[in-house]
């Protein structure tokens, strides 16, 4: 058996590298030997989705991942939600509309629904109910986070539709 | 749950996957997706030695029309398959693509490495089944295409060597007046199905059925073609009494056994109500 | 005195200092949605070692030996500890909450299917989980008993014969509450007696957290800190104390952000136990981390209770009287946290929401070969299987008599003008208006016209169905003269300390796990004091500062230590109030207190705001004043307090695969004066969506072996967005009396009303079908089987 593999990750626009078993989870990878924490294992049947992450803009699994399967790939987590100090649209909405309570179903909530919107720019209820249903939540209920995708597919159809200028030097 | 440890390699053409599973054969798995294999692993229910991980082989995904069948690269995901314009133009390929498992599992889940998986509750295999769909094989020496209808052979077996990589499965573009539909009942989304069933039908301008592919998932074991409803529907018209008797042929020829999701004989009814739910839609398509 | 009137509830604070009333955004989001929370598998200390546990297979066999030398051999095992090891110590049994006796290690006989059985120490969690697997333990499978009347009968095995030769029965305890010759006596008068069977499955919290420690046991401080996931943390310090006996001065137990607790979290586990003693061996921290499949088949179990009722009732609609019999299936152990009076936590609540004119309950616990069960599952103690017999009873009575459900409920109601009530079974109900909350529930969803529509939907085939919930919840453990646990009384506490630059620091006795405490907390001192709510810092879970308390569950936050906080802000008011008498030249009577500031009575330009007083309190003092603005107070509630609600649930059923589909479904609750509305609808919300599970999709069963047949989230159906209805809610808004700020709590009402709900509309739309009860699960194969039986399938 081959003991290490040497993994290079782009996580969140950063490189990251590391020598890890082949066998070693994408989760532990992210969560352990990047320390990043944000993401969340909640069941060890890849049910649940609290460890969803986006792999090359496609949301997935990260405990239904091997760490040496996300080598040269591009990973966003939680932790790359937020650009400087404003938050994404997702982000925001999940606080305004109470979309959260103990907060540990919320990264991977919010990551699968940036790839629902991403695909969908405007979603029905239906829509997004079928889009979260690899998401467990036990808190909330799920209506308000429902509601809180609907803020947020809203607040990014309007940013689409009237680009912020951007000032240059 | 920790997988135990294997060999992990990545070959970056099909040529060099297929001398790996040669070189180490019987002790190597392909990892496509990964969302059937990673579970199995992590429950140390399989310990491969060696896993052959085809996830840069982009030139095994794809879907296109060619003489007369629709082929699909091995490699293409169930999303892929559900956002696909050609693959839409099948009510049956569509109802099933949509269905299985939850979104994560279809963005990176994938057809090939689905079907030869072969789970028997899975949604893939009856699709394949009902539509009279083939599977193409590759290893060093050849390359072998099989009828669906000779490929699933018992629980979690296909008629894939140990050195052989599925890499198409291609679906005879069926003629007009065809219509299909896939049917599942499950106890929750996400869930494997109860009972599911495929069905497709070809109807002439006089409403008689000409062709009918059926077949059912999850209460056998194997997925399988339900030929006595089959028979029932060529050459018949629509109608209850018709309903009827592909509703106890699936019944009737289904093995279930017990579990989570019910006794046998609800499950048996559970075959026998997604067949004819499954026909329905079938002939509705088909314009019957 | 019930506010009904749209559905406000009158603030008097603005909503920049954000007390009571207002939806103030949570001060726990901001580091949630960046995923910067803290949970325990998030920490990670210096040295750290991680333990896997080995876990038998066996629901019951002797343990014929343990081969632990090839996973010592792999690099990087440091230990593996047994029962063998732990006995030495003394260490192998300990105390459960209910005080019984848990093991911590067999050494000899293993209880149930996946109880530790070993624990392997190693560098890392992979080699750890390898080094598990490693260890070899031969076993001789013995007879299971899985079945609570089996385990009863005269031939049983014997589970526990650690008990002693006295007491070589499998019957745990027997415990009665009511007048049985008064209930016998009514029931014997009434018209009719209306008798149901009622099983209320086991079922497994499933939070999205598992549970999980890390122990560092410091040998040169000779300290531990113990990092867990506990609703209770200084519960969990006084007992690690007793069991270890390092006193209480060297324990420090902290709790993180905590990923739901919903009861599952109380009991003290064996794996942290095991992770406490492996630290002291090793003088290393130990992190255990639980696999979701050993959550799911080794702790947080509710219910399982087997009851048999009758209700007396006479032809006008009146009922005469209650009789309850119940058999409790406790698992091998009796682990779980009932006050210590009440074995059988406030199950005899089952007198409802009704007048009620005798009633009489008695229930017998036994050990199974299951793990322990009978956590405090989101249901205060005992209540969801209590309501849901009374509510399913109350159903049944109704359809007998010809009468409609609403009508029957109303016909029986406890009055508004008859609080407080006091109940059969001894418990005084403290205020209520039952009438306004159904019928509110009934005017939003149309309640009339689904009972014509389901008439016309009937005569053509389909089966729709309505039911009803009218609960009444009893929370807010409790008075110290009935209430402990293992002796402890169930106070709760709440130290405010303010700065002098005017905001504060308030430490509490409970432990969030999601409701939100610091945000809801700060709105009550903000209430009471005039602080902005964003500037008081609420602080709970670190034994070594926060004040004692008994956690969080029950509901019991802000019936207790949400009342402990107002009376330490209320003291804080009084010496703020002698401040201000001070700084003003004015007599204490002469002033009086508004919008956070005292003014002078007659001339309100000579006022002092809390925070000019706060600043006083260090610079300004009257002569022979003490510095500082700070109280504690430790509150012992008067009386527990009673959420009510009523529930309404529209269904259809499939027929040809038996689902049931909720179309709609309405909840008014009434949870007295409410802190956060945003966050209270937050709370019934995901309290419906636990009970709509086990109505329909949850449960943890076994087999004749006693192997559980849903270990895994494969086969315990927690409930996705998908199956779960777009919840309506309402409220009505009746005080409790006696809660210093009129609150009664809510975190679990809707998990205790909901079931019944969902099976009253099940049941509804079968009647007429000769359907009389249908247990939970209703699951499709369930209804399936019922349609088919009936000739009603597709």
């Amino acid at each position: 058996m081959t003991s290490t593999m040497h993994v290079a990750v782009t996580v969140n626009g950063r490189r990251h590298e590391a020598e890890v078993e082949p066998r070693r989870l994408l989760v532990h990878l992210l969560r352990e030997d990047f320390g990043l924490t944000g993401t969340h294992v909640g069941c060890d049947s890849s049910t649940c989705g609290a460890c969803t992450i986006l792999v090359d803009g496609r949301s997935a699994k990260s405990c239904t991942m091997l760490a040496v399967q996300a080598d040269g790939r591009e990973i966003t987590t939680i932790e790359g939600m937020e650009q400087g100090t404003t938050l994404h649209p997702l982000q925001q909405a999940f606080t305004d509309q109470h979309g959260l309570q103990c907060g540990f179903c919320t990264p991977g909530m919010i990551m699968q629904a940036s790839w629902l919107l991403g695909e969908n720019a405007d979603p029905s209820e239906d829509q997004i109910r079928h889009g979260i249903a690899g998401n467990l939540c036990r808190c909330t209920g799920y209506v308000n986070i429902v509601k809180a995708i609907d803020q947020a597919a809203g607040e990014l159809r309007s940013q689409a539709a009237a680009p912020v200028a951007v000032e240059t030097a | 749950m920790i997988p135990a440890a294997f060999d992990y390699l990545r070959p970056s053409s099909l040529d060099e996957a297929l001398r790996l599973l040669h070189d180490r054969e019987g002790e190597a798995k392909v990892l496509a997706g990964g969302y059937s294999l990673i579970p199995l692993l992590r429950y140390r229910l399989a310990q491969p030695g060696l896993l052959v991980d085809i996830g840069n082989l982009d030139d095994l995904a794809y879907v296109r029309e060619a003489g007369g069948q629709l082929q699909i690269g091995a490699r293409t995901t169930h999303h892929q398959l559900e956002q696909s314009e050609l693959v839409r133009r099948s009510g049956l390929w569509s109802d099933a693509a949509g269905g299985i498992g939850d979104p994560q599992v279809r963005n990176w889940g994938t057809l090939g490495g689905s079907v030869a998986h072969a789970d028997p509750s899975s949604d893939w295999p009856a699709v394949l089944l009902a539509s009279r769909a083939s599977v193409v094989v590759r290893n060093l020496e050849r390359e072998r295409v099989i009828p669906a209808r000779e490929f699933f052979l018992d629980t979690f077996v296909t008629a894939i060597e140990p050195t052989e990589i599925l890499t198409e499965v291609r679906v005879p573009l069926p003629p007009p007046g065809t219509g299909g539909a896939y049917a599942k009942t499950e106890r929750k989304a996400g869930d494997f199905a109860t009972a599911a069933a495929a069905v497709q039908v070809t109807v002439d301008a006089g409403g008689a059925i000409t062709a009918a592919g059926v077949a059912l998932s999850a209460v056998s074991e194997t997925p399988f073609v339900l030929l006595a409803a089959e028979a029932a529907l060529v050459g018949a018209h629509a109608s209850p009494e018709l309903e009827s008797s592909v509703r106890r042929a699936a019944a009737d020829g289904c093995n279930p056994t017990r579990d989570g999701h019910g006794p046998v004989d609800y499950k048996r009814a559970m075959a026998g109500e997604m067949a004819v739910r499954a026909l329905r839609r079938a002939l509705a398509r088909a314009g019957a | 005195m019930t506010i009904n009137a749209n559905e406000v509830q009158p603030t008097t604070t603005t909503f920049e200092v954000g007390g009571m009333g207002h939806s103030v955004k949570r001060r726990e989001d901001p580091r949630f949605i960046r995923g910067q929370g803290q949970y325990i598998e998030d920490v990670n200390l210096k040295n750290q070692t991680w333990m896997s546990i080995v876990r038998s297979p066996y629901a019951h066999a002797t343990i014929d030996s343990i081969d632990a030398s090839a996973a010592l051999a792999m690099p990087g095992v440091l230990a593996v500890i047994t029962g063998r090891d732990l006995e030495k110590a003394g260490l192998h049994w300990m105390p459960t909450l209910a005080g019984d006796k848990q093991m911590v290690l067999p050494t000899d006989t293993v209880m149930y299917q996946a109880q530790e059985v070993a624990a392997v120490i190693a560098e890392d969690r992979y080699i750890a989980a390898d080094a598990a697997l490693a260890v070899e333990v031969e076993y001789t499978p013995l007879q299971v008993v899985v079945d609570p009347f089996k385990a009863l009968e005269p031939d049983a095995p014997i589970l526990r014969p650690d008990r002693g030769p006295d007491k070589a029965t499998n019957r745990i305890w027997h415990w009665e509450s009511g007048d049985r010759a008064a209930a016998d006596a009514a029931l014997a008068a009434a018209d009719r007696v209306v008798p149901i069977d009622v099983y209320i499955p086991r079922i497994h919290v499933a939070s999205m957290e598992t549970c999980g420690c890390i122990a560092d046991w410091d040998p040169v401080r000779g300290h531990l800190d113990f990092h867990v996931t506990s609703q209770a943390p200084h519960v969990y310090r006084t007992v690690i104390s007793l069991v270890s006996g390092i006193p209480e001065d060297k324990i420090r137990v902290k709790t993180h952000d905590i990923g739901g607790g919903f009861g599952g979290k109380v009991p003290v586990y064996p794996g942290y136990v095991v992770a406490i003693v492996a630290s002291l061996t090793l003088g290393r921290p130990v992190k255990w981390i639980e696999a979701r499949s050993e959550n799911l088949q080794a702790d947080s179990f509710a219910r399982d209770y087997h009851i048999h009722a009758e209700l007396g009732v006479n032809n006008d609609g009146k009922i005469a009287g209650l009789r309850v019999k119940t058999l409790a299936d406790h698992g091998y152990t009796d682990a779980a946290a009932d006050p210590s009076k009440y074995p059988a936590g406030l199950f005899n609540v089952i007198t409802g929401s009704y007048v009620m004119p005798a009633a009489f309950v008695e229930v017998d616990a036994a050990y199974t070969n299951k793990p322990p069960g009978g956590v405090a599952y989101r249901c205060s103690f005992r209540v969801t299987e209590a309501v849901h017999t009374i509510e399913r009873l109350v159903d049944v009575a109704a359809a007998e008599l010809g009468m409609d459900p609403a009508e029957f409920r109303f016909k029986n109601f406890i009055q508004p003008e008859q609080f407080p009530y006091h109940t059969p079974t001894g418990w005084d109900y403290d205020s209520g208006n039952y009438p306004a909350a159904l019928r509110k529930a009934m005017d939003m969803i149309g309640y009339e016209d689904l009972r014509k529509e389901q008439l016309e939907k009937r005569a053509r085939g389909e089966l729709m169905g309505i039911g009803i919930s009218s609960f009444t919840e009893i929370v807010g453990a409790g008075p110290s003269h009935d209430f402990d646990i293992i002796g402890i009384k169930m106070f709760d506490s709440c130290e405010i300390r303010v700065h002098p630059t005017g905001s504060a620091i308030a430490r509490i006795g409970v432990q969030s796990q999601g409701q939100g405490h610091e945000t809801t907390f700060a709105q009550i001192i903000a209430e009471e004091l005039g602080i902005p709510s964003d500037k008081i810092t609420i602080e709970e879970g670190d034994t070594d500062t926060a004040p004692y308390g008994l956690g969080t569950y029950a509901s019991r936050s802000t019936p207790v230590a949400g009342a402990a906080t107002a009376v330490a802000a209320r003291k804080i008011r009084d010496k703020a109030r002698k401040i201000a008498a001070h700084l003003l030249e004015a007599s204490e009577d002469d002033l009086e207190w508004t919008n956070g500031k005292f003014s002078v009575k007659g001339s309100p330009e000579k006022s002092k705001t809390i925070a000019e007083i706060a600043f006083a309190a260090y610079t300004n003092l009257p002569q022979g004043m003490e510095a500082g603005l700070e109280a504690v107070d430790y509150y012992d509630p008067p009386n527990l307090t009673f959420p009510f609600g009523s529930y309404i649930c529209v269904v259809d059923i499939d027929r040809g695969t038996g689902q049931v589909n909720v179309r709609r479904f309405v909840a008014v609750d009434d949870c007295g004066n409410i802190i956060n509305p945003m966050i209270v609808e937050g709370q019934i919300h995901g309290g419906l969506t636990m009970g709509l599970a086990p109505s329909l999709y949850e449960e943890i069963s076994y087999d004749e072996n006693g192997n559980n047949m849903a270990g895994t989230f494969m086969d315990y159906l927690v409930p996705t967005a998908v199956e779960t209805p777009a919840w309506e809610t309402g409220k009505t808004i009746t005080p409790s009396p006696h809660h210093p700020i009129g609150a009664k709590g809510v975190g679990e009402s809707a998990t205790v009303g909901a079931p019944p709900a969902f099976a009253n509309a099940v049941v509804d739309a079968l009647w007429h079908a000769g359907v009389r009860h249908i247990d939970i699960p209703m699951t499709p194969q369930k209804v399936w089987a019922i349609l088919n039986e009936k000739g009603l399938t597709a």
